[in-house]
């Protein structure tokens, strides 16, 4: 199969599953118990009337049957229109478009810090598989697939922004400060520490997965062939080896975007970082359907990308596979 | 002493302490939990090797109990989603092509949406509490261990005795369950315990952000995301020691399911 047909092929299935999950989604929040109303009211329901919050219902179209909101709902997703936010009062698009800005700056942040550096952790791991250099990388990373992406923020806002004072408690930009007078600087030092806390935790998956293929790798006959001829360290590494991992090493960190979008929720949950994650916490907390839905489907729509850039790169890239098309 | 000694020992270790946190949790009694404000905000000393909080609660009991709460929902939750992946992957594995696409289409859906999202969305539609997060947690996690259990019947009903067996006329129940399901009980109980350490995580992850356990309950989602109040004040144990708990027991949990693939693994037996 050409690449074209296949990416279409990929896209069609990427398109069924998103049907899919609008559905799904929908008729999950319609079963919620949590009544829009009063959610989107607040603390002053009691001095709400009874015709007032059938009103506000008949406004955002709650008093129809589930199935024709659906169709309301469905038809206005396939033409761009998310709906409003109930608590922002604004489209969700906007919304969403928004903080996804501010999320994706710390995102790619982790996504590229914690790629690289697993990826030279899991190589010094393969290289020198047994000794206590392994044996280290290897415990570092399985502790860290243990430990709570919060609780680590939370260690790292105690060291470095209450102890030592280094970098802010939170927020995206200095508090009190004018939206005009903030500078790049400033968005940038408050990024550091949820970065970190995501790159930290981030390594571990990459790093165990080069670290295992390196091992498969260094196994084989070639390589044994390659050190009878006198080489061996950087050189073999950089010869046979690097070759071999470096795509499925990439393969995967496109593939964890999925949990990188949940490490990304809970990061900025404790940094009080104004991104998608924290929207969609508060979406969930504060039973903004329209906002909830968008944010489900906008990161199912990520995942799918990250994946199918995967499988992409890999077919661009491997040689074997590109041959095998051609054949 | 050989590497499989070694490995039942920490296995056992693993266990006890699991086994420890749990009595503990549960025979601790609650006067160490009553508001007492004359020692609130202590650090941690021999009393209470934890500290206490703002009510001057004692935090090692809090932290013990929240950490049997996490076990308790983790351990459901994993239950009931390892019975869904043994279902779908047998019946994708035995029922034909068309079942076959149906379940991997289905796998693909829910692998798609981040499991946090999926969590926060489910969480959303039962009301929040405890049945929101069980129900969650145990409808996000099933399918990397559908995919396994797949892969595994589809080689069983390859083998030679499962061929001879239909051949001879038995009901494709009778092989499943004298055949097939005898040779996926380790799979299936390493995948079990393996399921553990992402369901706690992932119970304290979805009441830190405030949509599991009511704040009454002694989770410790809610201890941290409480402590979060505190920390410019200095108060670090409030956040480091529960933490630090959970990390050792979800650690725990993870050698324990390592050690048994290991000890259950036929081509390691040798070591």
């Amino acid at each position: 199969m050409g690449l074209v047909p296949f990416i279409l092929k990929k896209l069609l299935r990427m398109a069924a599953l998103l049907i899919a999950l609008c559905i799904l989604s929908f008729w999950l929040v319609s079963y919620s118990p949590l009544d829009p109303v009063q959610a989107y009211v607040g603390a002053d329901m009691t001095r709400v009337s009874s015709e007032q919050s059938e009103m506000i219902a008949e406004y955002w179209g709650l008093n129809k049957p589930p199935l024709e909101r659906f169709l309301h709902w469905g038809s206005a997703v396939l033409h761009g229109d998310l709906g409003t936010s109930m608590i922002f009062r604004r489209p969700v698009a906007e919304v969403i478009g928004e903080r996804f800005m501010a999320s994706l700056a710390l995102m790619s942040t982790a996504w590229l810090l914690s790629g690289v550096l697993g990826f030279a952790l899991g190589a010094v791991a393969g290289m020198k598989q047994g000794t206590w250099a392994d044996r280290l990388i290897k415990w570092y990373c399985f502790t860290l697939a243990s430990t709570p992406a919060f609780w680590l923020g939370l260690l790292l806002v105690m060291v470095f922004a209450v102890w030592l004072g280094w970098f802010p408690v939170g927020l995206g930009v200095p508090a009190g400060k004018l939206a005009d007078d903030v500078t790049l600087a400033n968005r940038i030092y408050h990024l550091i520490l949820p970065a970190l806390t995501l790159s930290i935790l981030g390594v571990a998956n990459v790093a165990l997965h080069t670290r295992q293929k390196l091992v498969d790798v260094l196994a084989s006959d070639y390589i044994l062939f390659a050190r009878a001829r006198g080489e061996k360290g950087l050189q073999l590494f950089w010869r046979h080896g690097l070759r071999n991992v470096a795509l499925p090493a990439v393969t995967i960190q496109f593939a964890s975007i999925s949990e990188l979008i949940g490490g990304t929720v809970l990061a900025e949950q404790v940094f009080s970082y104004p991104g998608l994650g924290q929207a969609t916490v508060q979406a969930g907390l504060r039973s903004d359907v329209p906002l909830l839905l968008g944010i489900v489907i906008f990161s199912a729509l990520l995942v799918f990308v990250g994946n199918l850039a995967a499988d992409i790169i890999y077919r661009v890239v491997d040689p074997r596979i590109r041959k095998g098309e051609s054949a | 002493m050989n590497r499989r000694q070694i490995t039942l020992i920490t296995t056992f270790c693993a266990a006890i302490l699991l086994i420890g946190v749990v009595v503990g949790g549960l025979t601790l009694g609650e006067e160490r939990l009553s508001t007492n404000l004359d020692i609130r905000n202590a650090s941690p000393s021999l009393e209470h090797p934890f500290g206490t909080d703002h009510l001057g609660r004692d935090m090692l009991t809090r932290t013990l109990k929240g950490l049997t709460v996490s076990i308790g929902v983790g351990v459901i939750a994993a239950a009931a989603s390892a019975a869904i992946a043994l279902v779908l992957g047998m019946l994708a594995a035995t029922m034909g092509k068309a079942v076959d696409a149906a379940i991997s289409w289905l796998i693909d859906l829910f692998l798609g949406v981040p499991h946090l999202v999926a969590l926060i969305l489910i969480s959303f539609t039962l009301g929040g509490g405890l049945k929101g997060v069980v129900a969650g947690i145990a409808l996000t996690h099933w399918p990397s261990l559908a995919r396994i259990i797949r892969a595994e019947v589809m080689q069983l009903r390859s083998a030679e005795y499962v061929q001879i067996s239909r051949r001879l006329g038995k009901s494709r129940w009778w092989v499943a369950s004298r055949h097939i399901l005898p040779h996926l009980f380790p799979q299936l109980l390493v995948g079990l315990v393996l399921l553990f350490p992402h369901a706690i995580l992932h119970e304290a992850s979805i009441s830190f952000l405030g949509f599991g356990l009511s704040p009454h309950q002694p989770a410790i989602g809610i201890i941290l995301s409480e402590s979060m109040r505190y920390l410019t004040s200095g108060m670090w144990w409030l956040a480091f020691f529960p933490g630090i708990s959970l990390l050792i027991i979800v650690r725990a949990f993870d050698t324990l399911g390592d050690n048994l693939r290991l000890l259950t693994d036929p081509h390691r037996a040798h070591q």
